[in-house]
């Protein structure tokens, strides 16, 4: 095996990979991506690698697997240190890390869950009510943004990379539920477009039309509606 | 001069993490005692998002999420580290606290929603030997976890919810609850519920 072999194991659709591939692009590191069948059978190596959740991402750096996206990250920006995602003081890190906790917070309404909420749920009422409780964790998101260019100021950073992803979830949402993220929060829009803007997320993030096909398919398969 | 606060709460595991990485390190810090049943305007003001405890506050600036805590703690006051020094370990320390805090988050909201409901059912018992008056009804009936099993759970973790002082009127009708007659006949040996409760609660993640 050669020196810095980067490896992620991927889902092209998982918004929790495309954080690791944008940290990789940012660092201008080169990986080898193996696509996952996540319901087809998930590889010997997925298995054993993360036990304790069987899930993608994976990142492999020279053999040594690491699993769960946030962690993934900060480890690329601590052993690649440039151009560095997190602040550089430590007050400002754990402003960066309250807000990467908000998004991912378990066993709480977090951003990935509340978006796929409302292409979830069956029913008038319960899309309405699904709706109303992503919107708050957007103006939630968009408080925290404030003014800002970025999470953190002016550069594009640990934050914006974590969000960024899940946005492209937004579009099977925004069908299903009948309603526009735009709307609702200009500001975070703008901060979207301003992220869709830059190279190494373009290149990452897939096409909104392709996620909203796979959450089509995906409804069918949970049998909803 | 370096001046710190913790807002926390004495039951709370998540405010104890953050007082045993401070006293570790050994920086001086005031504790600002929380009634969460009561938010203090301090509270509400430093943490908007979760309203919750601990806060950190150093040299005024704020923070939340116990975990968020303790890395800032430990970049803050480098001695006696508290998250290995290889970006790799320190990968793997992050993935396992994250991992117990998914778990624990789950138990925590449990612990909080309990002292609610302590505080609640001693003003229930209004004076009386029971929830049901002079004698046992169906809420001392339903009740019978509080009677008898928390106190086993309490000292399994070493976790001290509904002590004498904190709650002395529950803790009378703890006593009179477990030394009716009828009551007596249905509760487990202590012995082999403590046995019980130690395989299955893992002590470790609550002892500090």
């Amino acid at each position: 095996m050669s020196k810095n072999e980067l490896v992620i194991l991927d889902c092209w659709a998982s918004p929790f990979c495309m954080r690791v591939k944008i940290a990789l692009a940012e660092k201008g590191l080169d990986y080898e991506e193996r696509a996952e069948d996540l319901f087809g059978g998930k590889s010997d190596l997925l298995l054993t690698s993360n036990p304790i959740y069987k899930k993608v991402p994976v990142f492999l750096h020279d053999g040594k697997p690491l699993c769960e996206s946030s962690v993934i990250v900060s480890y690329i920006d601590e052993t690649w240190p440039a151009p560095a995602l997190l602040p550089s003081t430590p007050y400002e890190r754990s402003q960066a890390r309250f807000w990467a906790d908000y998004i991912d917070k378990k066993n709480s309404m977090q951003l990935f869950d509340s978006t796929s909420a409302i292409w979830k749920a069956s029913g008038d009422d319960a899309v309405e009510s699904a709706k109303k409780e992503f919107v708050e964790v957007l103006k939630v998101l968009e408080g925290a943004l404030g003014e800002k260019e970025y999470f953190a100021g002016d550069a594009f950073g640990y934050v914006d990379i974590l969000a960024i992803p899940i946005t492209s979830w937004f579009l099977a949402s925004e069908k299903f539920g009948n309603f526009k993220v735009e709307a609702e929060c200009p500001k975070l829009s703008a901060w979207i477009k301003r992220c869709m803007e830059k190279e190494t997320v373009a290149k990452v993030i897939p096409d909104p039309e392709k996620i909203y096909e796979f959450v089509v398919n995906l409804r069918k398969m949970f049998g909803i509606a | 001069m370096e001046e710190v606060k913790l807002l926390g709460w004495w039951v709370s595991p998540f405010s104890r993490r953050v007082e045993l990485a401070l006293k570790l390190k050994g920086v001086g810090y005031e504790y600002i005692e929380q009634d969460l049943a009561h938010k203090s305007q301090l509270l509400l003001e430093y943490n908007p998002v979760h309203k919750k405890v601990p806060v950190l506050v150093h040299n005024g600036k704020t923070m939340a999420e116990s975990l968020v805590i303790l890395e800032y703690i430990d970049e803050t006051w480098p001695n006696n580290p508290i998250l290995p020094r290889n970006p790799y370990d320190k990968a793997m320390a992050r993935f396992w606290a994250q991992f117990i805090e998914e778990k624990e988050e789950e138990r925590g909201k449990l612990v909080e929603e309990a002292s609610q409901c302590f505080i609640t059912l001693e003003g229930e018992l209004k004076g009386n030997k029971f929830f049901g008056g002079e004698e046992i009804g169906m809420v001392d009936i339903a009740a019978n976890f509080i009677g008898y099993w928390l106190g086993v759970v309490q000292e399994v973790s070493g976790m001290e919810l509904v002590t004498r002082d904190k709650f002395p009127v529950l803790c009378k009708w703890m006593d009179e609850f477990v030394e009716h007659s009828v009551v007596k006949e249905t509760l487990p040996p202590r012995d082999e519920l403590h046995a019980e409760f130690e395989a299955r609660l893992g002590a470790p993640s609550w002892k500090y």
